[in-house]
């Protein structure tokens, strides 16, 4: 049978696709920290924001559905690449030294995956929690708080005061950072994009973007749990932030 | 026997025009006939890799066997120094002409002028070709070759990339070989050692080579066999060689009726790094340009050699190449070099590790290069060799001396062949160092590279084509693998290794023998022989010979992956080219080259004997090694006239 | 001159389908001059003379140019000294990291079957040159050497890169058993040179066609090949790769088949 070598089939070509995703899902990161960081200009600025993402259903959509493409693309090469290079060596060495991967090269398998499971997590909490446990008796529906689909600043502020929220976005965040470290750096080289005079940049950018974005999400639940940043007592009413009613057939 | 009156088929006429005229007539194979005719290439370094690349391209189908398990390990590839091409890039008057001339006088008046001729002609071709494959050879920051000079040529002629130029074009000619793989037109048998060659009605016809993987013996049945397998420099048991370079394709076609040209005709390079131990399994070449900073010497005073050379004061060093070639200095020719090296340490003045009761090595000093020129320019100079000596030896040459001793590295003698690199026997072609032809007594440095790929490219093809032309397929007595030829070969072989395998007293390994066959050689054999040291070895090696054969020792199973049982095969046959060695050693009454007897001197130099010894003396097998018999081939030189040699 | 007594626990294999295990020698007196094979090559005397046969390991040149031997020595490829061949790996260099205990295994990789012991095939090497490393020239068809000056780094880049010695150090070190950096290299010394670039995309899709075919795992860009490799090769040479790879895929007109 003679069939046509395309990009996807090779390994290169799959690595291309993780960095290429991966680049489409460091942007949202990117986008994301940067809108949370409106937590520190108060209550109104950050829930109009949570509102503005609302009334361009075109970009909220757009995001979504490029970003679970992305996750997809990635997971899928991640795996065939897996499985890939589990079979490449079926017998392992009794020894053996690594001498120049580092820790987060090392983890990316492990990173990965945790980072997938912080984001369903993550989503459960603060996206779909309105929707799931709208009565605050739920899961994270913490005692004397309310889920208030109007007010995501204090769903955010009040979920960062509790240890069982701040423990898996730690370890999530964290789990972010060491992917980038190495996540970043190896999609300029999965990509080709190098060049003497300017490769040892692209180690910097990827400890630069890194630290960045991991010091930045973690300032949350800092501020939250040091008291810089309180759930405010101000009451909010937004519709487009309120759930559809529920039309019972 | 077709050639046995040694016809040399040499054309006539002006020296320029040989090799273009013997060409116009060549015979051809038409293209729908190459298919038809299979050509089995053994070997496939710089002359095998290169023959089988073209003649692949050619159309033939051609079988290319190696004993490596890729042909790119051939051991061409350690190279260091360069490529000499008559291309007169630099315009400092080098030409086709003066590489020739250099070349036939460098080989002491003993090598064939219309060989070396076309070999220099060549040159310019093996530098277009190379490049057009890809090889990266220096270049000036105009992007143009860079050349330097060599070896104390007088033009700058040589090519090299980096110090790794034999890796390079070996690499060149594989990736040529590769490509004719991959187009279907050559089949390459890795990990496959020829152990005999098949010859049916006067004509090699084929080989029988062992599977180094599953021990199968098996016959492959050609139009014509091309042998291309290096050099026997291994009988020594130490050489540059790599481990497995070994005589045993170009011994067991000597025994089938193929001439063996001037076996004592061997090269010792000068600056290798000495032994350390019993246990040393090879020994590495340092580039010669480490003479041109260095300054050699030894303690005067022997009860000095086991000092710290760093506190011998001057007058207590003796300087012996300066002080005994005032005009050239340490820049002696490399036999002058190795010779003097032996000397003193004969004279006990030796430095180093004592084995057997004595010190070989001599000091090669940087300390007055470093005073005068600053270590950064040694380091710019020969980094990479100080590194490789620190590597080795765990001594830093920066701040210490270090020390060299000779070393077999190069063998000039070979398989006997004519003009067309035919051997005597009809449809046997053999190239590269395992031929004798065109470096006579002696080999020029950067020169060993520059015939294998002549032989290989450009040669071979031509003349195997004119070979096959003449020789037509519906005149060829047909051959299949129930022939006698054939069982007969494969039996023989086989028969050979089982004995070898079971021998009926094992006691010692194969290396056990190999290291004292190399002892007997080096000593008598070496880089100084007598008539007195040549005899006792001629007696000793059949006696060690004998010994081999029933003490030696090989465990494991013969019909797989047996590394014990191929070294005793090779060693049974270095055991039987040694002796030859010695006899031709023995019968060439005179000095040239790297052939150096006593008795013939001239105020310590060489002595040639024009008058009786100006031929080629080829040997042909007659059951024992030591009855051999000789068969000469005068040489005639019309362009370049003999002179004897003086570098005082 | 030291002398020291070795504990080796060396990878005996009969064949590619037999499952190997390790086994124990002494190697005594080991001086510390010994090259780590000449070391290997005492053990093996001592062996044949008990009768027992000797350890298969694949070695030939042994000054480090025609990439025959490799094995791994308490996990570093060609052992634990930067840059060097484990033919010029001295025994010096393994007292003075005081090891007494070496485990010595062969290259592991599914695409470098065991033959015996310590040797491996490397055939899949020699079909990933042959699917497309070379320069397609007809012998005797070359043109003047000089007629196209090709700069001096262009040259000397490519020859950084020509010195790959293709011992498989990069596949045996690799996490993925991966084979990039040795096709990297191959593919960015011909597709530097001006000569190279008629070739240029279709060697890049077959030489990475076959290089997959072979079964070799995929880069995730580690960078342990560049620190195993003998000399020193840099995995810039697998950016290039990719490079040209994504290139050559995305804009040439035709496929290429994918081998059977």
């Amino acid at each position: 049978m003679e069939r046509a070598l395309t990009l996807t089939k090779t390994t290169i070509g799959k690595k291309a696709i993780m960095a290429l995703s991966g680049v489409a899902m460091l942007g949202f990161v990117v986008g994301h920290l940067a809108g949370n960081l409106k937590v520190f200009s108060g209550p109104e600025a950050f829930n109009e924001y949570a509102v503005w993402l609302r009334t361009v259903p075109a970009l909220l959509w757009g995001t979504r559905l490029v970003l679970l493409a992305a996750v997809a693309a990635h997971m899928a090469s991640a795996f065939s690449l897996w499985s890939r290079n589990r079979g490449a060596r079926k017998n392992r060495y009794a020894k053996k030294k690594d001498l120049a991967t580092d820790y987060a090269a090392k983890t990316m398998y492990w990173s990965g995956p945790i980072l997938l499971f912080y984001i369903l997590f993550h989503l459960l909490h603060l996206t779909f929690g309105g929707m799931i446990w709208t009565d605050g008796a739920a899961l994270f529906g913490f005692e004397g708080y309310t889920w208030a689909h109007s007010n995501p600043y204090n769903n955010m502020v009040i979920g960062f005061t509790h240890w069982p929220v701040v423990v898996p976005y730690v370890l999530g965040v964290c789990a972010l950072g060491i992917h980038l470290f190495h996540g970043i750096w190896s999609a300029f080289q999965s990509m080709g994009a190098n060049h003497p005079r300017y490769n040892h940049l692209r180690r910097d950018l990827a400890i630069a973007l890194a630290v960045f974005l991991t010091l930045g999400f973690l300032s949350i639940p800092a501020a939250a749990m040091m008291g810089w940043i309180e759930p405010t007592t101000q009451t909010f009413y937004y519709p487009e932030l309120e759930p559809a009613p529920v039309t019972v057939p | 026997m077709a050639n046995t009156e040694l016809k040399s088929n040499e054309p006539t006429g002006p020296i320029e025009d040989r090799w273009r005229l013997h060409k116009q007539n060549s015979d051809l194979v038409a293209p729908h006939n190459r298919r038809k005719r299979t050509v089995i290439i053994v070997g496939s370094g710089l002359a095998g890799g290169a023959a089988a690349a073209t003649m692949g391209e050619l159309g033939y189908k051609v079988k290319c066997f190696c004993f490596q398990d890729s042909p790119r390990r051939a051991h061409s590839i350690a190279a260091q120094g360069g490529i000499n091409a008559a291309k007169n890039y630099q315009n400092d008057g080098d030409s086709v002409y003066r590489l020739f001339y250099d070349t036939v006088k460098g080989g002491d008046f003993r090598s064939r002028e219309s060989n070396v001729y076309r070999l220099a002609e060549l040159s310019v071709n093996i530098i277009d070709q190379a490049v057009s494959q890809g090889v990266p050879f220096a270049r000036e920051y105009g992007g143009l070759l860079a050349n330097r000079s060599f070896g104390g040529a007088l033009v700058s002629r040589t090519f090299y990339a980096r110090g790794q130029t034999g890796q390079q074009l070996l690499l060149g000619a594989y990736s040529a070989l590769a490509r004719q793989i991959e187009a279907g037109t050559v089949e390459m048998f890795p990990r496959h050692s020829m152990q005999d060659l098949i010859v049916h009605e006067g004509k090699a016809r084929g080989i029988v080579t062992r599977n180094l993987i599953n021990g199968k013996v098996e016959a492959h049945i050609a139009d014509v066999v091309i042998l291309a397998t290096g050099g026997y420099g291994n009988v020594f048991f130490l050489s540059t060689n790599a481990m497995g370079s070994n005589c045993t394709a170009i011994w067991q076609a000597h025994k089938r009726g193929a001439f063996f040209a001037n076996p004592c005709y061997t090269q010792i390079h000068p600056t290798c790094i000495p032994r350390s131990g019993e246990y040393q399994s090879k020994l590495t070449l340092m580039s010669e340009s480490l003479r041109n900073d260095g300054r050699v010497w030894v303690p005067r005073n022997k009860e000095d050699v086991t000092k710290d050379p760093k506190k011998i004061p001057e007058e207590d060093r003796y300087y012996y190449l300066e002080e005994r070639y005032p005009k050239f200095g340490n820049l002696v020719p490399r036999d002058v070099a190795s010779r003097n090296a032996m000397y003193v340490c004969d004279d006990g003045l030796g430095v180093g590790p004592e084995l057997d009761g004595e010190r070989r090595a001599v000091y090669l000093d940087f300390k007055s290069a470093i005073e005068r020129l600053g270590e950064d320019t040694i380091r710019e100079r020969y980094g990479n060799l100080f590194e490789m000596y620190e590597r080795i030896t765990g001594d830093d040459p920066y701040k210490t001396p270090m020390m060299i001793y000779p070393a077999t590295h190069y063998t000039m003698g070979g398989l006997w062949v004519d003009y067309n690199l035919q051997s005597t026997i009809d449809g046997l072609f053999v190239g590269g160092e395992a031929n004798f032809s065109d470096h006579g007594a002696n080999r020029l440095g950067a020169s060993a590279l520059m015939q294998g790929l002549a032989d290989g490219y450009f040669v071979l093809p031509f003349t195997v084509g004119d070979y096959l032309g003449r020789n037509r397929l519906k005149d060829q007595a047909p051959l299949e693998q129930d022939d006698k030829a054939v069982t007969d070969a494969v039996a023989g072989v086989e028969a050979k290794l089982k004995a070898l395998a079971n021998a009926p007293e094992p006691t010692h390994s194969p290396d056990y023998f190999h290291k004292k066959l190399g002892n007997i050689i080096w000593k008598y054999c070496g880089m100084a022989r007598t008539a007195e040291g040549l005899k006792k070895a001629i007696e000793e090696i059949p006696k060690l010979r004998e010994q081999f054969h029933r003490e030696v020792k090989v465990t494991g199973d013969t019909d797989g992956f047996n590394q014990t049982l191929v070294k005793a095969a090779r060693v049974a046959d270095f055991l039987e080219l040694g002796e030859l060695m010695c006899i031709d050693a023995l019968a060439r009454e005179e000095s040239c080259g790297g052939h150096f007897r006593e008795e013939h001197v001239i105020d310590m130099e060489a002595k040639r004997d024009d008058e009786h010894f100006q031929h080629v003396a080829a040997w042909e097998h007659q059951g024992e090694p030591s009855a051999a018999a000789l068969h000469k081939e005068p040489l005639e030189f019309e362009y370049v006239k003999p002179t004897q040699r003086s570098y005082k | 001159m030291k002398t020291k007594n070795l504990t080796l626990h060396v990878w005996r294999q009969r064949g590619p389908n037999d499952s190997g295990d390790f086994e124990r020698y002494v190697a005594k007196d080991v001086n510390e001059h010994m090259s780590f094979l000449e070391m290997l090559d005492v053990v093996n005397e001592d062996l044949l003379e008990n009768g027992d046969e000797p350890i298969a390991f694949d070695h030939d040149c042994r000054e480090g140019i025609c990439g025959m031997c490799g094995v791994v020595v308490n996990g570093y490829a060609h052992g634990p000294q930067e840059r060097t061949t484990a033919c010029q790996l001295h025994m010096r260099q393994i007292f003075e990291l005081g090891w007494d205990e070496l485990w010595i295994e062969p290259w592991r990789a599914t695409s470098f079957p065991v033959i015996k012991d310590l040797a491996v095939d490397r055939g899949a090497f020699d079909r990933i040159i042959q699917a497309g490393g070379y320069i397609s020239i007809r012998t005797g068809s070359a043109r003047d050497a000089n007629e196209t000056p090709i700069p001096k780094d262009v040259s000397d880049a490519a020859m950084d890169a020509a010195e790959c010695i293709g011992c498989g150090a990069c596949v045996a070190a690799c996490p993925n058993a991966s084979a990039s950096l040795f096709t990297a290299a191959k593919i960015s010394h011909l597709g530097l040179l001006p000569q190279g670039q008629a070739e240029r995309t279709d060697r890049v899709r077959k030489m990475v066609g076959q290089m997959d075919h072979e079964g070799f795992g995929s880069c995730t860009n580690h960078g342990e090949c560049e620190k195993a490799c003998p000399k020193g090769i840099s995995i810039d040479w697998i950016a290039r790769m990719n490079r040209d790879l994504l290139k050559a895929m995305t804009t040439s007109a035709d496929d290429i088949e994918e081998r059977d």
